[in-house]
């Protein structure tokens, strides 16, 4: 099993993002869980959201104490980071600076994407939930881009154009972290 | 703030939004006053504005209307933000009748 | 809109599956009242409503006591209903509850059980509905968003079954179910009306046929109905699994008996016993703990009320020790399920601890569970694990 953590701001769609993940997790034939960290939501406030993939139907249903991977979609939240992320794990962070500027200590590997950068060319506004997975599904290879593509129809393809707007952004999120 | 946290804290998983000790007071009653100061939400913006004090004619709108208290009367009559509380909701520049404020992207 | 036909398999909320459920289940009034963390429910049951998906009158009403009330009502005109609720919400309604179910109205009501406030608290854990043990309604807790969803259509057909006439209230945890997405097995709509016939009321508000409804029952009555609904609640004990077994029969899924799912307890010593999703995180416990040779086994409770205490008893007859796990507090004694668990065992040689957990949100891990298990094969008492 592997587990996701997912760190954003109020607003930010951490929630959602978590969801579009378990939802194309699903569609690679995998069993899927998302959920929130149960806060009250506030805008700007920090959200964290979870998500668990396996082969097998998952039982386990407490929150994620020690994730395979975390994606940390405003670097200001590197700071005050204390998940555990397991050792040799993956640490995905929406950032334009150097993985070694980036203020956590942890045995797993930091990689910085500038997805901001990506979603305000693309989308023309700063909506990252959904294009980081591109670079978490290039990164770690647990889901395709196809079934990412799917879940994002299948979650947001009633809003038109800000779903094919995302598409767009979420494959060159893809590239940009090959 | 990381410091302060108890193991209590630590084992909730709500830690972080709860600002300093946990105590459990009779009653869950908090006896100091003004406690939620200690909880400064100014990293939460994502735009942050800005008042040209030049501009500003003191007639108080912004500081009438921040939902947040995070706008502060300076000595000269004139307002200024109070960084660590202002969440970015840009009220204040939408309704500054001299369009003293502006704003711009945090950068952090 | 034409009725989607098609089964489909979807990754949704728990609150959503149970959304998707009632529209199956076809209910004609949904009195609503929004809380937290019930309020997914009404929020995609008005938009089936407004899309035209479902031909129902969803009532904007002030309160959860008016929407209880109003539940009341819509039974009383003879057609099914349906409302959801939490915490608070669930407590206000509280004076209705006894009247519906003495009533006898089949009605169907999920509650994402969330602590009842104070100090105010929003999460997860069973004080709200255990706290309505009490009131006449069946009792019926999830683990999964697959089972609220079977959950909600399997409690009409309980509620509705003659002998039965009683509520049902579907219990699933606030946030740790009713807010975690999970691939649900939506069935379709032919599949559910032939497992689910048109609701045929026995009683209800006919100017053809006048009949008075609410008429007071004087002392030497007012026992007898209710020992009437304690009959019902008995013949619940038989149904219940009744109806489990002719939905595992159409959709292939069923939850155990219908009232207790027994887990590795076969050969087992000690085990665990709880209800909702802590069922889900024990299995792993149990699992792992199988693997080292411990012969733990566990214990869903399903079905609080009517109380199967006879299915119990079968499973911890050659226990050594049992845990269980309460997500509620009997403040001033133990955990709820704990002092039934203890009466119902009280002939047997099975040693029984009570473990509150889960209280306010608080997060039930592995780790927690385990603690209890190896606290009971130790042969402590239980305690709090906070």
């Amino acid at each position: 099993m592997k587990q996701i953590v997912i760190l954003g701001r109020g607003g930010q769609g951490a929630v959602t993002s978590s969801q579009v993940l378990a939802v194309a997790a699903f569609e690679n034939g995998k069993h899927s869980q998302a959920f929130p960290n149960f806060g009250v939501e506030r805008m700007g406030a920090p959200v964290k959201s979870y998500c668990r993939i396996d082969e097998k139907p998952i039982n386990l249903r407490s929150h994620v104490y020690e994730a395979d991977y975390a994606i940390i979609l405003d670097q200001t939240l590197a700071e005050c980071f204390d998940e555990k992320v397991k050792d040799g794990g993956l640490i995905i962070v929406n950032s334009n600076r150097l993985p070694k500027e980036i203020p956590i200590s942890s045995k797993a590997k930091i990689v910085c994407v500038d997805i901001t950068k990506i979603a305000l060319g693309i989308i023309g506004k700063p909506f990252v939930n959904i294009i980081a997975l591109g670079a978490f599904s290039a990164l770690t290879k647990e889901i395709s881009l196809q079934a990412l593509e799917k879940a994002v129809q299948k979650q947001i393809g009633s809003k038109g154009s800000i779903a094919e707007k995302n598409i767009a952004a979420l494959k060159k999120v893809y590239e940009a972290s090959k | 703030m990381k410091k302060q946290k108890t193991k209590e804290q630590a084992q909730s998983g709500i830690s972080k939004t709860c600002p300093g000790p946990m105590v459990f007071s009779k009653g869950a009653v908090i006896s100091e006053p003004g406690s939620t100061m200690k909880y400064k939400t100014g990293n939460w913006r994502t735009y942050k504005p800005v008042i040209e004090r030049a501009k500003c004619i003191k007639c108080g709108i912004c500081w009438a209307n921040c939902p947040d208290a995070a706008i502060k009367k300076d000595s000269d009559g004139t307002f200024i933000v109070d960084y660590d509380y202002c969440k970015g909701c840009l009220i204040c520049d939408k309704l500054c009748p001299v369009k003293a404020i502006s704003h711009g992207v945090e950068q952090k | 809109m034409a009725e989607k036909e098609k089964a489909e398999k979807v990754v949704i909320s728990g609150a959503d599956a149970i959304a998707c459920a009632v529209k199956l289940c076809r209910p004609k009034v949904l009195p609503m009242y929004p809380i937290t963390p019930s309020t997914l429910v009404p929020e995609r049951l008005s938009e089936f409503v407004f899309n035209g998906e479902m031909k129902a009158e969803m009532i904007h009403v002030e309160s959860e006591h008016s929407a209880a009330s109003a539940l009341y009502g819509a039974y009383a005109t003879g057609v099914r209903g349906f409302t959801a609720t939490a915490s608070q919400g669930l407590a206000l309604m509280h004076e209705i509850l006894p009247i519906i179910s003495a009533s006898r109205f089949p009605a169907v009501m999920a509650v994402a059980n969330r602590t009842l406030s104070g100090p105010l608290n929003i999460w997860n854990d069973h004080s709200d509905a255990v706290s309505e043990r009490d009131q006449g309604w069946i009792q019926l807790y999830c683990e999964s968003a697959q089972e609220a969803f079977d959950t909600t259509i399997m409690a009409y057909k309980i509620a509705e079954t003659e002998r039965v006439s009683l509520p049902v209230m579907v219990c699933i945890d606030g946030f740790a179910l009713s807010h975690v997405y999970e691939p649900v097995q939506i069935e379709g709509q032919s599949k559910v009306d032939a497992f689910l016939p048109p609701y045929k009321p026995h009683n209800f508000l006919d100017t053809s046929d006048p009949k008075t409804f609410g008429a007071v029952a004087f002392p030497n009555s007012f026992f007898e109905f209710h020992e009437a609904e304690e009959m019902a609640m008995q013949e619940a004990l038989k149904v219940i699994p009744k109806v489990n077994e002719e939905f595992g029969k159409a959709f292939g899924r069923k939850y155990g008996d219908g009232l207790v799912e027994l887990v590795e307890m076969k050969n087992a010593e000690y085990a665990l016993i709880g209800m909702g999703t802590l069922v889900g995180t024990s299995r792993v416990v149990v699992e792992e703990m199988r693997k080292q040779g411990e012969k733990v086994g566990l214990i869903k409770l399903k079905c609080l009320r009517p109380f199967p205490k006879d299915e119990i008893l079968q499973a911890c007859k050659k226990l050594k020790g049992l845990a269980v796990i309460d997500r509620h507090a009997s403040l001033g004694y133990e955990g709820a399920l704990t002092i039934d668990l203890k009466a119902a065992l009280k002939d047997e040689k099975v040693k029984v601890e009570g473990f509150v957990a889960g209280l306010g949100g608080r997060d039930i891990d592995v780790k927690r569970l385990r603690a209890a298990v190896e606290t009971i094969m130790k042969g402590e008492k239980g305690y709090w694990l906070k």
